[in-house]
Order: structure tokens, then C-alpha cells, then sequence
């Protein structure tokens, strides 16, 4: 199955890149948008059927190198 | 040499480096990590061998750091930094080697893309962020020296400003807030970005590291991390000699 894997900045570290993004979009008009968050998503294809099986395989690929405890969270989306 | 004698300001030729004393001893040796990407793996050899250490290039398959004192995690783009810088590097079987390492007390320097996989590996504490101003930054900057009260710091002063270029665009530091206090209170800064009269300041951070935080050591003294490149100020010829006490330091630790 494919499982979508996003991961984020945590709320409270700064991200300049979304920050940047912001300014370019309030330039171009686009003044409502009043904050932008840049992230990552990964479509994994996963062989298994089980699905809090596949879950929990993936959200422990996510702690161990996927995504970095310390600055992202992660989110496990299955189909 | 004396600490009160050692200066980074050392002889003017790249010739005059070894220290007095090294001839006819057993030559220290020093394993400088080679990932698929490395690009300051030679600079890294270099300065080991222009200290009197004994230069041994290890390929990050390794199991084993080839009976090596102490290893370089040398700066570049393993992996093409793909995922987070050094995430992929952290994971090759060579980090098992250097953990085991590190953990027996062995002298580890990680410089830039090395300084990033101790963060990855957990090693150091914290992880690196995107540069505040979003670019890549090359260029020399002002290191004032926190700690001179560990071997892989041993031939430098507390106090010291060095002048070391810096090459990256994740080396903004980052950790939570109660993990900062801790590394003020330990005394875990063994560096931070600075002017050229040692004042630290918003204006002399490149980055926007937190506490202007340029390098790091752990709780033992025998893991240093750091972002600026001293393997690539060890001659007159190539700019100058400020690398050169930091390099001597680990090798003497090896």
C-alpha cells in the first residue's frame, strides 16, 4: 500500500524558508496569507496488509531517519 | 609546547608545523571518514600528516576505524545532504564504529557536514537549521574560543579569537530551550561566531545560531563538533595558520 509520510517544522522553530515565501507572496498581493509552513512529504510504498502493522513499522522508520525528533514532527497518512 | 606559549599565529611556513618532539616517536594515527560526497577529506588528510599524525583514509563501509586514536568526520555534501544534512551518513556502518568509539572516550572532531552527523547521531545535542538568511555562506568569520580545558582544545586559549572560513547552509543551530540551558551550564559551547575583538553579537552571527553557537563539545571532553573548517587554514599559502592548534590538539589526543 502507499503510505504518506509528512513531516514539519515543530510549531515553536523558526522557519526561515516559509517566512521568505510569506514576503514574496504578500508582494505579489497575496496579503491574506499571513503565514506559510514549508514541509516534506514521502509517498512510501509499503509491502503488508495489516494496517496498524504497516503503521507502526512506518512511524518507526520516521523516528529513526525520516525525520529529526529534535526540530520536525511526523504524521503517518494510510490509505 | 606551553599553553601560555601556544598562539595560533605559528610559523609562517607550512614546512616549521611539526611539533618539536615528534621525530623518531611513533607517529599518532588519525581516521578521516571518506562518504560519498566528502569533499574536505584531503584538506582533512593534509592537516594530519602537516602536524606529524599519521594520515588513514577510512571508506564509510568500514566496520572499523583501522585501529585509529582519534577520527575526522570531514566536511562536504554526503549524500548530496539529501533528507536533512548527514541524516543519510549517520546511518552508514561506519557511525557504529565512531559511536563505539566516542563512547570509549576516542577523540572525535566532526567539521561542518561532520558537525551535522554528531547532531544526527546524537553524539551532540541539538539539530542544524536552514541558515537565517536561506543562502549558502562562504566566507571567514570570527570564532572566540569557550573552552581551552580539553585535549581536542589543548593548544588553544580561552579568549582566543580564531579566523576560520565557514562553507554551509544548514548551520544555523537549533535545540529546545531547555536543552540550551543545559548546554550553557555544562559548558558544552566550545566555540561561537564573534567579531574580531571577540564580542559576540546578532551582527557577527552568520547564521543565526542560537547563542551564536559555532562548535560544541560533549560532557567528556572527547567529541568536538564545529562548523567552521580549520583543515582549511593550516598554511600560509592558503590563508593562514588559525586551524592549525585545533588540528595539532586532536592529533596529540589520538
Amino acid at each position: 500500500m502507499q503510505v504518506e509520510v509528512r513531516v514539519k517544522l515543530k510549531e515553536q522553530v523558526l522557519d526561515p524558508q516559509g517566512e521568505a515565501i510569506r514576503r514574496v507572496l504578500a508582494g505579489l498581493g497575496y496579503a491574506e496569507i499571513g503565514g506559510v509552513r514549508v514541509g516534506k512529504l514521502m509517498l512510501l510504498e509499503v509491502d503488508g496488509e495489516a494496517p496498524e502493522a504497516v503503521r507502526s513499522r512506518v512511524e518507526a522508520a520516521c523516528r529513526e531517519v525520516l525525520a529529526n525528533p529534535v526540530i520536525e514532527e511526523f504524521e503517518v497518512r494510510l490509505p | 609546547m606551553t599553553k601560555a606559549g601556544s598562539g595560533v599565529r605559528g610559523p609562517g611556513s607550512g614546512n616549521d608545523m611539526r611539533p618539536a618532539g615528534a621525530t623518531g616517536s611513533a607517529r599518532k594515527r588519525v581516521a578521516v571518514v571518506i562518504f560519498p560526497g566528502s569533499n574536505c577529506d584531503r584538506d582533512a588528510l593534509a592537516a594530519v600528516e602537516l602536524v606529524g599524525g599519521d594520515a588513514v583514509p577510512v571508506w564509510h563501509q568500514s566496520a572499523d576505524l583501522g585501529g585509529c586514536g582519534a577520527v575526522i568526520l570531514p566536511g562536504g555534501f554526503s549524500y548530496g545532504d539529501y533528507l536533512r544534512a548527514g541524516a543519510m551518513a549517520a546511518h552508514s556502518p561506519v557511525m557504529g564504529a565512531v559511536r563505539r568509539h566516542a563512547n570509549a572516550g576516542g577523540a572525535v572532531l566532526g567539521i561542518c557536514n561532520g558537525f551535522q552527523m554528531l547532531l544526527e547521531i546524537g553524539l551532540l545535542p541539538g539539530a542544524m537549521l536552514m541558515n537565517r538568511t536561506l543562502r549558502f555562506i562562504c566566507r571567514d568569520v570570527h570564532l572566540r574560543v569557550e573552552r581551552d580545558d580539553v585535549p581536542l582544545l589543548n593548544h588553544l586559549r580561552r579568549g582566543q579569537v580564531l579566523t576560520l572560513p565557514i562553507a554551509h547552509k544548514e548551520g544555523n543551530w537549533f535545540a529546545p530551550a531547555e536543552v540550551v540551558r543545559v548546554v550553557e551550564a555544562e559548558g558544552a559551547v566550545a566555540l561561537r561566531y564573534c567579531d574580531e575583538r571577540g564580542e559576540v553579537g546578532s551582527a557577527a552571527n552568520p547564521n543565526g545560531a542560537i547563542n551564536a553557537v559555532a562548535g560544541l563539545v560533549n560532557r567528556d571532553g572527547n567529541v568536538l563538533g564545529m562548523m567552521p573548517h580549520p583543515e582549511r587554514r593550516v598554511g600560509a599559502l592558503i590563508g593562514g595558520l588559525d586551524g592549525v592548534e585545533l588540528i595539532r590538539s586532536l592529533v596529540e589526543a589520538a
